[in-house]
């Protein structure tokens, strides 16, 4: 790819901007823990935690890990740990 | 020829220029070149968009939107505006857009000083736009016309600030010869932009770029300013060519080939300058000019070409790097550096200190004392300081 004059691009690409690499905590979610309530998906800044037939799932690719789900997982099945580079 | 004054005269030449949209906030001395192209634009005299704002970043602001949407935009400012603009500089250079600036030269504040010097331009100097400085109401008038060539062409891309000296220039009347419409519009085609917006094919403009790409998009403002050398001194040629006045490229030199002391500085001291080196000259000493033009990119071979056979170059700067020294006197002694002439810098002129025909040649004198010593005594000095207050 060669960069354009001034870094005009085609709308969207702030999707080629994968921000997961800047996490240092990553959530891990226990599915069997997990209730299916969604409050990791609503509370989400990034919007990145997504429900998959009644459980939920994270885009690791945009999650900054951030903590805010495991956070507010009433269930506490959302763990931070460590990333591994 | 027309006796008037300075701002109108660039008024004029703005108009001449077509531009699509003009926004500006009036500040002092630079109000009367957006007054009167406000007149303009309300009589109907010229058709543009004229975006009247609440202060200087968003008068740069509207700039930056307007000329990412493919239009010709103006606006002029100085001192305390554009420091205001400082941030939306950066941003103009970075989307690589060719917006033209006036930037009438005045101190900064504190203490409040409304007076010509040249710290406003100069501490835009690392934004990303081309600077270029004005001798005469005449030069700030064609430089307009000059400066969309330069800052539109594909090679280039960049905005471009033309430094007036205000009160100096802005305020003076003297002789101008305004370029005709039909000679500007073949000189200035309209402005094709290689990418603008548009609701039938949206783009961004200001995607954010992480660590990976982001040094690349800095060196392609370096290299772009690289050929802009090129294109400033093509676009004063063709200039000549077509409308029969020239004032140097990069730089231009006045009695500089046999000269033993240089005198380098730009704006409007130059006209005092070589007033100074006229009597100088009849005194048998050889002494002689180099006008800097092009402040940025700064023109480090065309200096180097001017000043190698003198003995001692002294450095005018109308600003200071608090701490340090005079920025062009920084620069040139870069430019020097192991091969050139003994270099003497002076900081004078500020906050609208006059500086004299007498304060020229003390300037001369000190540089012939260092060629006799062979050596500089004082790197850097202010002068004409009024000791007695201190």
């Amino acid at each position: 790819m060669k960069l354009s004059i001034g870094a005009v691009t085609e709308p969207g690409s702030t999707r080629i901007n994968k921000t997961g690499s800047w996490r240092t905590f990553k959530p891990i979610i226990d599915v069997e823990a997990c209730v299916g309530c969604g409050m990791c998906s609503m509370f989400c800044p990034e919007g990145v935690v997504y429900e998959v037939e009644d459980k939920y799932t994270i885009d690791y690719d945009y999650c900054k890990g951030c903590g805010v789900c495991a956070h507010e997982c009433p269930s506490g099945a959302i763990e931070m740990v460590i990333e591994e580079k | 020829m027309k006796i008037m004054e300075g701002s109108h005269a660039v008024a004029e030449a703005v108009k001449a220029c077509r531009p699509h949209v003009i926004s500006a906030y009036p500040i002092t001395p630079q109000t009367h070149i957006v007054e009167e192209i406000s007149r303009m634009v309300a009589d109907g005299e010229l058709a543009c968009e004229y975006i009247r704002v609440e202060s200087e970043h968003s008068a740069m602001s509207v700039c930056v939107g307007a000329s990412a949407t493919g239009a010709r935009t103006y606006t002029a400012t100085t001192s305390q505006g554009m420091a205001l603009m400082h941030e939306v500089l950066f941003n103009a250079a970075g989307l690589r857009l060719p917006i033209v600036m006036t930037a009438v030269n005045r101190a900064l504040s504190a203490p409040i000083n409304i007076w010509d010097d040249q710290q406003d331009a100069i501490s835009q100097r690392d934004t990303g736009w081309i600077q270029l400085h004005a001798e005469d109401s005449q030069e700030a008038s064609d430089m307009i016309i000059q400066a969309y060539r330069i800052a539109e062409d594909h090679d280039v891309l960049l905005p471009v600030m033309i430094g007036m000296d205000g009160f100096i220039l802005t305020h003076v009347y003297e002789p101008v010869e305004l370029c005709p419409q039909e000679k500007v519009d073949e000189f200035l085609p309209l402005y094709e932009p290689t990418q603008y917006l548009t609701p039938k094919n949206p783009l961004t403009f200001g995607p954010i770029v992480d660590p990976s790409m982001y040094m690349e998009f800095r060196y392609m403002i370096h290299e772009a300013m690289g050929r802009a050398k090129k294109k400033i001194m093509n676009v004063a040629s063709e200039f000549r060519d077509k409308f029969g006045r020239y004032y140097g490229g990069l730089i231009d030199t006045y009695e500089a080939e046999d000269a033993e002391v240089l005198i380098l500085a730009m704006g409007s001291v130059i006209g005092t300058i070589k007033d100074a080196i006229d009597e100088l000259r009849a005194d048998g000493k050889k002494v002689g000019l180099v006008k800097v033009r092009c402040y940025r990119p700064f023109p480090a071979e065309a200096i180097l070409e001017a000043a190698k056979d003198a003995k001692a170059i002294a450095v005018l700067d109308k600003n200071i790097s608090l701490g340090h020294e005079g920025a062009l006197y920084t620069d040139v002694k870069s430019v020097l550096y192991n091969k050139g002439p003994l270099a003497l810098g002076f900081i004078l002129g500020l906050g609208g200190r006059d500086i004299t025909k007498s304060t020229i040649e003390n300037i001369v004198a000190k540089a012939q004392k260092a060629i006799e010593s062979g050596r500089v005594e004082e790197e850097s000095e202010f002068v004409d300081l009024d000791q007695e207050v201190l």
